[in-house]
Formats: C-alpha cells, sequence, structure tokens
C-alpha cells in the first residue's frame, strides 16, 4: 500500500540525543492518526518536521507522493494546531482566521466569504470582533482550529491540542474534534501523551517511545494485544508476570514457570519455543476475583491471595491482591449487591482468576521498560520542555 | 481602622524633592527680578527677548535636527542590533551583549572624550554630523536593550504560526514580528529621543562652531547673569514639552494595552 503521509525511515538528533530514531509510517488520505507516547519520545519532533520546522537528518517524508524535504513552512501544504494555541495576539479573531487568505494575496470578498463560513462552523459569529486575551480556552482552540482549517490543508498537525485545557472542556473538545474531522475530511495526524485522546478519536495509532515506533495498529489492536511490554504498561493498565516458558500444550498453549507461583497457561500467538523468557501481560479488568476458588478448568489460572486494598469506585471497584512479590490490580463490577453479594474486604483471601486467552505473552526485554513494571505510567508534564529552541526568521 | 499617613507624608515629600525646584523655576520665569530671589512683580519680558534671541532658535533647531536623526538611526540599528543577539547564541554573542551594554554604564565624560579624539584622529571635521554620529552611538545601546527585553518576552510559536500559515519569512516579520514589538521598539526610540535632546556633557566635547545644540546654548548663557532669567523662561518651556511628550507616551501604551 501506498499512503497518503509517508515517513521513510526518518531520523532527528539534537547532538548526542536521538529524538527520532528512524520512523517509518503511512497515514492513509482521510484518517485520523495518532502519535502516542511519554513526553519526550519524539512524537512533536515528527509532527514539526511534517510541518517544516525541523528538518530531518536522515530519511524522507512524502505528501501525496511528493517528497517535502526542500520546502519552506509556507509551501507545505499542510497547518498546525499549536499547544498553546498560538493565536496572533494583535489581531482580532476574525484576522486571525483570515490571516492564511490574507496572506496569500486571495481577494477580499473571498476572503470575506470564507471566514463568515469558518465562524458559522466553529459556532462564534458573534464574537468575531474579539481579540485572543478576551475569548476562552475553548474558544481559543476553536480560533485556532478554524485558521488552520480554512487553508484546506492536506494533512491537519495536532500537537497536543487539548492539554491546555481543563477536564470538562476537554471532553466536549474531544467530541467536537472529532465531529470536525468528520465534516471536513481532512488527514489529521494528532501528537498526544494521553492515551484516552488517542484511543477515541484515532483511526490508528503509532505508539512511540525513545524516537522509536513501538506499534502501529487500531486502538482495539494496541489495547487487546501490544506488542512489547512499553505498549502494554503505557496503554491502560496491566499486571506483569516475570516468567519462562516451560513446555507446549497441544499447540496454541503453553505452560509458564512464574517464580513464586503456580504455573499459568497462556495462548501462544508468538509462537515463543520452551525456555523463551517472557512477560506475561494481563489487564486488570480481565481478572476475576471471588471468594470461593473458581471450578477448576485447564485453560484457566487460578491463584489464592490476600486483598490488601479495596477502592470502591461506584462503576467498579479496584482491588489489589498480593501474592509473593505480586501485587496484583483487579477491576471488577459488582452484582447483585442488594440481594446476596457480600463485597471482599481488606486483608481478606480471595482467588484471583483469569483464562488463558486473556494474557498475552510479551518477550522484547528493554532496560527502560524496567521502571514501567512496577509503576502505573507516570503523567506526562507536557512535552514542551523536551521542545528544543529553533527560530524560523 | 485609622488611616495611614504614611502615603501623604510620601507624597509630600516626593512633591517637595522633585518638584519645588522645578516650581521656583517656573516662578522665576514670569519675576520682574534680574536675580531671582525676590519678587518684583509679573512679567512676560524674559519669555518676549528669549524668543527675539537668534542663537536659542539655532541651537532649538541643531537640537531637534540631532535628536530626530540620532533617533532615526538608532532606532533601525539598535533594533537589528537586538534581533542579532535575540537570534543567536554563542559565546561571542555573549561578547557583542557585554559591548553593546557598556555605553550604558561607561561614564559620559569618557565617551565624549573617547570620541572627540576618535573624531579628530579620523579627521572629521566637528560639527552637526559629529554630534549626530555621538548621539546615534550611545542610543543604540539603549534601543536594542530595551527592544532586546520585549523580544525576550516573545513567543516565537507565532512566528512559526504564521509560517505555518503562508507567510513568507519577511511577511511573517512584518504582519507579526514587528507590530508585537512596534511598543517596545517605540519605547526605546522615545527615550533615545530624550537622551539625545538633554545630552550636553557627550555634545559638549563633540560639537564644532555652529553645531551648538540646547543644553550647551544654556549652559554658555549660564555665564552671563543678564540671561538668567530666559533661562528660567526656556527652561519653564522645555519643561512643558518634556511633560507633553511624556503624557501622549503613555497615551499611546495605554491603548496598544487596552
Amino acid at each position: 500500500m501506498s499512503g497518503f503521509l509517508v515517513f521513510e525511515d526518518v531520523a532527528k538528533h539534537y547532538g548526542p540525543i536521538k529524538a527520532v530514531d528512524g520512523c517509518s509510517l503511512e497515514v492513509a488520505r482521510g484518517e485520523f492518526y495518532s502519535l502516542l507516547g511519554p513526553s519526550g519520545c519524539g512524537k512533536t519532533t515528527l509532527l514539526r518536521m511534517v510541518a517544516g520546522f525541523e528538518q530531518p537528518d536522515r530519511g524522507r517524508i512524502l505528501l501525496d507522493g511528493k517528497d517535502l524535504s526542500d520546502l519552506p513552512p509556507n509551501r507545505r501544504k499542510v497547518n498546525t494546531i499549536f499547544q498553546n494555541y498560538a493565536l496572533f495576539p494583535h489581531l482580532t479573531v476574525y484576522e486571525n482566521i483570515a490571516f492564511g487568505l490574507r496572506v496569500a494575496r486571495r481577494p477580499a470578498a473571498e476572503v470575506r466569504a470564507e471566514v463568515d463560513r469558518m465562524l458559522a462552523l466553529i459556532q462564534m459569529e458573534d464574537q468575531a470582533h474579539k481579540r485572543p486575551d478576551q475569548i476562552s480556552g475553548g474558544q481559543k482552540q476553536r480560533v485556532a482550529i478554524a485558521r488552520a482549517l480554512i487553508n484546506k490543508p492536506q494533512v491537519l498537525l495536532l500537537d497536543e491540542p487539548l492539554a491546555a485545557l481543563d477536564l470538562k472542556l476537554r471532553q466536549r473538545m474531544l467530541i467536537e474534534l472529532d465531529l470536525i474531522h468528520d465534516e471536513v475530511g481532512i488527514t489529521f495526524l494528532y501528537v498526544t501523551h494521553d492515551q484516552g485522546e488517542a484511543m477515541s478519536l484515532s483511526d490508528h495509532i503509532a505508539v512511540m517511545n525513545a524516537g522509536k515506533i513501538e506499534q502501529i495498529g487500531t486502538p482495539t489492536e494496541i489495547y487487546e494485544a501490544p506488542r512489547t511490554s512499553f505498549v502494554a504498561a503505557f496503554i491502560g493498565d496491566t499486571n506483569f508476570f516475570e516468567g519462562t516458558v516451560r513446555e507446549t500444550l497441544d499447540g496454541d498453549y503453553v505452560r509458564l514457570a512464574v517464580e513464586g507461583l503456580p504455573d499459568l497457561v497462556c495462548f501462544n500467538d508468538k509462537r515463543i519455543p520452551p525456555g523463551g523468557r517472557v512477560y506475561l501481560s494481563v489487564r486488570p479488568e480481565k481478572l476475576r476475583i471471588t471468594r470461593e476458588p473458581p471450578t477448576p478448568d485447564p485453560r484457566r489460572n487460578a491463584i489464592e491471595t490476600t486483598v490488601e486494598d479495596v477502592v470502591y469506585l461506584g462503576s467498579h471497584t479496584r482491588y489489589w491482591a498480593r501474592i509473593g512479590e505480586y501485587r496484583l490490580a483487579v477491576q471488577q463490577q459488582h452484582s447483585r449487591y442488594l440481594l446476596d453479594e457480600k463485597p471482599i474486604v481488606w486483608k481478606e483471601r480471595a482467588w484471583v482468576s483469569w483464562h488463558a486467552d486473556d494474557g498475552f505473552m510479551l518477550e522484547q526485554y528493554r532496560e527502560s521498560d524496567e521502571a514501567l513494571m512496577s509503576l502505573p505510567p507516570a503523567e506526562d508534564a507536557g512535552e514542551a520542555a523536551a521542545k528544543p529552541e529553533k527560530r524560523v526568521w | 481602622m485609622k488611616r495611614s499617613r504614611l502615603p501623604a507624608l510620601t507624597t509630600l515629600l516626593l512633591l517637595v524633592f522633585f518638584y519645588l525646584p522645578i516650581a521656583v523655576l517656573i516662578v522665576n520665569s514670569f519675576n520682574a527680578s534680574r536675580f531671582g530671589g525676590a519678587w518684583e512683580g509679573f512679567t512676560l519680558d524674559w519669555y518676549a527677548r528669549l524668543f527675539r534671541e537668534r542663537s536659542v532658535w539655532l541651537a532649538v533647531r541643531n537640537t531637534a535636527l540631532i535628536a530626530v536623526g540620532a533617533t532615526l538611526a538608532s532606532v533601525i540599528l539598535g533594533t537589528l542590533a537586538a534581533f542579532a543577539l535575540h537570534r543567536f547564541d554563542t559565546r561571542l554573542q555573549r561578547a557583542h551583549y557585554l559591548l553593546m551594554y557598556a555605553p550604558l554604564v561607561v561614564p559620559d565624560l569618557l565617551m565624549g572624550i573617547s570620541l572627540l579624539l576618535f573624531f579628530v584622529a579620523a579627521g572629521f571635521r566637528l560639527g552637526l554630523f559629529t554630534v549626530f554620529l555621538a548621539h546615534t552611538t550611545f542610543c543604540i545601546s539603549y534601543v536594542a536593550m530595551v527592544v532586546l527585553a520585549r523580544l525576550q518576552d516573545f513567543d516565537e510559536s507565532l512566528l512559526e504560526a504564521a509560517r505555518d500559515l503562508g507567510a513568507d519569512a519577511w511577511t511573517a516579520t512584518r504582519r507579526v514580528l514587528l507590530p508585537l514589538l512596534a511598543p517596545g521598539i517605540a519605547a526605546g526610540g522615545l527615550l533615545a529621543f530624550t537622551l539625545s535632546i538633554d545630552d550636553f556633557v557627550i555634545t559638549f566635547f563633540v560639537s564644532g562652531p555652529g553645531s551648538t545644540t540646547l543644553p550647551v546654548r544654556i549652559y554658555s548663557m549660564i555665564k552671563h547673569s543678564r540671561h538668567l532669567p530666559m533661562i528660567n523662561a526656556l527652561s519653564a518651556i522645555l519643561m512643558i514639552v518634556t511633560f507633553g511628550a511624556a503624557w501622549a507616551s503613555r497615551r499611546i501604551g495605554e491603548r496598544n494595552a487596552a
């Protein structure tokens, strides 16, 4: 297949720091594509190379078959939504939106018609004369979108566009972004550290870490079948078991030896041979916690644990259950609370179980994954700190 | 709660220290007495004589010419210097910054003498042109520092946004950078203008026949006691012009802020 926006082995170094270390990916025309990763993983650098603010040291970026490398930012048919919106403070909302068309010296009547159309799209007709410091964060966001879209870019680049908004507003803008994408049909390249945003909006996600792409896939593929332990830990929560493949069971399953635990059964989609060292990852919502041992089943793992913490969250409860050195996160919905269920409580013995098909084995191991084994992924403070100083004039 | 007397007292002291001498000067400019001191009746005679004094008018013309010229030249050069200092960050640039900053702290006397020696060595004839050059020299530093401070607050992503929206480097500079920098450039220019108008020490060294500026002229008039009341009148007028300029610049600032 040949994509609409194609990265071919793109790399960018800042001195000894490899910001982007050989990334290849293809974005199809009209799709919503996300670059997802922690702060400093190179996703913003990749975006800025498409915009033309950075030049790749190696590799090429092709848009609709044409190499972008030698084009300055103003000659590329792409537009950017900046993290801080970068609205021009000395211009009104109207003039901000009109900027691209005026620079392109389009006839005044056309500019007026187009800006009015954009103002209607973002529902801000009555704010046209205001300056950026007189409107709210969500409105600034919408002006930034209108200002970019009026140029009819082939690709819209969005650099953490919701990071500066509060939670409620973020959720609303998320829906608006989705609607706008459906309405204009432009290719969106979306950079974020927030897996929730990426999951809910994207057709495809590229998960990045330390300048490299860890996995490319649909949100479902990324969540349900992470290829590396980094992806498994970064996207959602997960429990890791460290073990060795002991033997293969009737083709698709293996028996896994884990220190301090009885042997575990696991689906072996990656055909890992006996002796292979692996991580077994099981998401909290795939685990069941019960007071009684579950009915024996050769495809089901069951471990007796001690409940260390119980956090009631309304829609579900989160349990922390300990066995040996493992502290397992379990997420479970309640059933029939009013009838007969007696909730499991702190310090109680309880059985944690899961089906062999609900865990996935990951063989890749890297130093950087170490930190992720025990901790939930750290909250991102924003990419800004990792962004190198670069001036365009 | 009892209101503190301190603010009122501070205001009073401020008025006494700063404005009492000025008030005395203005009152004296209407005093019929030749030597000030005792009040001998109201007169506009000193103002009338001032307006008839050809040498004063010549000095006013020179001062205005030099101030306008030096302001224009230093605004252009100082702004460019600030751009250059801001854009590149190397060890050499830090040395440039120090060199640019130094004239702000070098004593005027030193500047005046060194410029004089330089002009003489270079074979310049002292006159309006050398005064203009000297004023431009020290004004550049002030303009550069004011504009540089403004540039350091400037959000670079605005230029990226302009480029992103299709503006070439020059268009982005003209439509985004310069309008946002304009208040800083104007402030620098105003500072340069006032510094040029009232500079005495440096001008004293580098001016030649026919290029006397107002401050130098006032100084030479003080030496003749018969001119003293005229100086009062002249100072009163200067004061009103200066206050007017300061008020205007504030108005411009307020309008930009709104």
